[in-house]
């Protein structure tokens, strides 16, 4: 591809590198334990969404500080969501729908500071939010309505000779949404990063070093955009997900 | 934009891949059991928080926040219907005064009138009493006047009499006098 040409003529590509997940201290293999950049990442999150919402609200303040203004906005614009997708009943699954916001969309601006490590950009990460959320109304849809849950899959709406057709869809569609669920969000991050990369080694060449610029700039705005967006997505494709357990029928 | 996005994402991994062996860290399984596990750790610290300190509180705090205005809009239509109450009271003790001061004022014009009637009564039987008693004068002044003139004629007419050589006799000079003075006539 052109980055060969590129790269015999001096330039170096690098923009899968930002990635890679290495022990932070020392070296060797990676164990189950070992605690990389990821882990430091992880924990630095877990840092600011601590320092946000406990320690912002701490002063229980009738006028809100900035701080708590944030984190009480957090808090209303989830809860309304949940609300107004999985209605009254999905009230109860909120505090895990806040977890997976609040860990996406904190993950998602952390990566966009310069040198820092994009959590969400692994599949691994969002695989396991997205099964978790797949196996979870699962289960939930099961224990709540037994085997009526099925009815998800029979659109009663349609007529009779297309139902076991639709049938076929549905399942497969229901199974697919782990899928898109967790890569959606990853792709995104992760293109978003390795675009500014390649922009970044761009700039190496003088004469198109200032376009190279403007384009790490307008870049960056847009996946400031996309840190936000793509974590509400998650989140109201989840709220969606619980509403289809709670109300199977169509 | 972000289709494109992730088009120019593939082709620099692809060439990432070229250049490189390792290819996308992304899919290096080695590490998926590290990431899972920090990933659940973290995931259960984050629920923890939120559940234990965090939403708790600023529900609570939220709704704290509601009851205020709530309280505090009440209040402010309690305070609206006082003012309003106090407006009314208002109106009509400014309708009662003046009322009160209309009917003062008429009290007052008609005794004003009343005395005014009497002074100009008094005054008018005054200037009839002034008047009487003038005429009175003028009458009085004028009889007086008349008997001086007779009395002046009959002196000039002796005087005339004996200086003609006469012997001025009073009784026909007063006869004359009063025939002169009733009727020009010569005697």
């Amino acid at each position: 591809m052109a980055a060969e040409a590129e790269s015999e003529t001096g330039l170096v590509f690098h923009p899968m590198e930002q990635f890679k997940i290495e022990p932070l201290f020392g070296e060797g293999p990676i164990h189950w334990y070992t605690i990389t950049n990821q882990t430091l990442w992880m924990g630095i999150a877990v840092l600011v969404i601590f320092l946000l919402l406990v320690v912002g609200t701490s002063r229980r303040a009738l006028v809100p500080s900035r701080i708590q203004s944030i984190g009480e906005l957090a808090y209303g614009f989830v809860y309304k969501m949940v609300e107004d997708v999985a209605g009254k009943e999905g009230v109860k699954y909120f505090p895990y729908v806040m977890t997976l916001f609040m860990f996406i969309v904190v993950a998602n601006f952390l990566g966009l500071i310069p040198t820092s490590f994009s959590t969400t950009s692994h599949i691994a990460v969002t695989v396991v939010m997205a099964l978790m959320v797949f196996v979870g109304v699962t289960i939930l849809g099961f224990v709540k309505h037994g085997i009526g849950f099925l009815k998800l899959f029979w659109v009663s709406s349609a007529p009779l000779a297309l139902r076991p057709v639709l049938a076929i869809i549905e399942v497969i569609s229901y199974f697919v949404r782990p899928v898109s669920h967790s890569i959606r969000l990853a792709g995104n991050i992760m293109a978003g990063h390795a675009v500014i990369e390649v922009f970044a080694a761009f700039a190496a060449i003088l004469a198109i070093a200032p376009l190279s610029m403007l384009g790490i700039v307008a870049m960056y705005g847009m996946d400031m955009l996309v840190a936000f967006v793509q974590a509400y997505v998650f989140t109201i494709l989840t709220c969606v997900y619980l509403k289809d357990a709670l109300h199977p029928a169509h | 934009m972000t289709t494109e996005a992730t088009e120019a994402a593939m082709a620099a991994g692809h060439a990432a891949e070229a250049a490189e062996k390792g290819g996308m860290p992304q899919l290096d399984f080695s590490t998926y059991p590290n990431q899972i596990f920090w990933l659940l750790v973290t995931l259960v610290v984050v629920y923890l928080i939120l559940t234990k300190f965090a939403l708790p509180r600023i529900s609570s705090v939220l709704a704290e926040r509601q009851g205020t205005i709530t309280n505090d809009l009440a209040a402010a239509e309690e305070l609206k219907l006082k003012a309003q109450e106090a407006e009314e009271a208002y109106n009509k003790a400014l309708a009662e005064a003046r009322v009160e001061a209309q009917r003062i004022a008429n009290e007052t014009r008609a005794a004003i009138k009343a005395d005014l009637d009497k002074a100009i009564a008094k005054a008018d039987a005054e200037i009839a009493a002034k008047t009487a008693e003038a005429q009175k004068a003028i009458a009085e002044i004028r009889a007086h006047a008349l008997e001086s003139v007779q009395e002046v004629a009959k002196d000039v007419a002796r005087e005339i009499v004996a200086l003609l050589g006469g012997k001025p006799d009073a009784r026909s000079i007063t006869a004359a006098v009063k025939a002169h003075l009733k009727g020009e006539k010569r005697p």
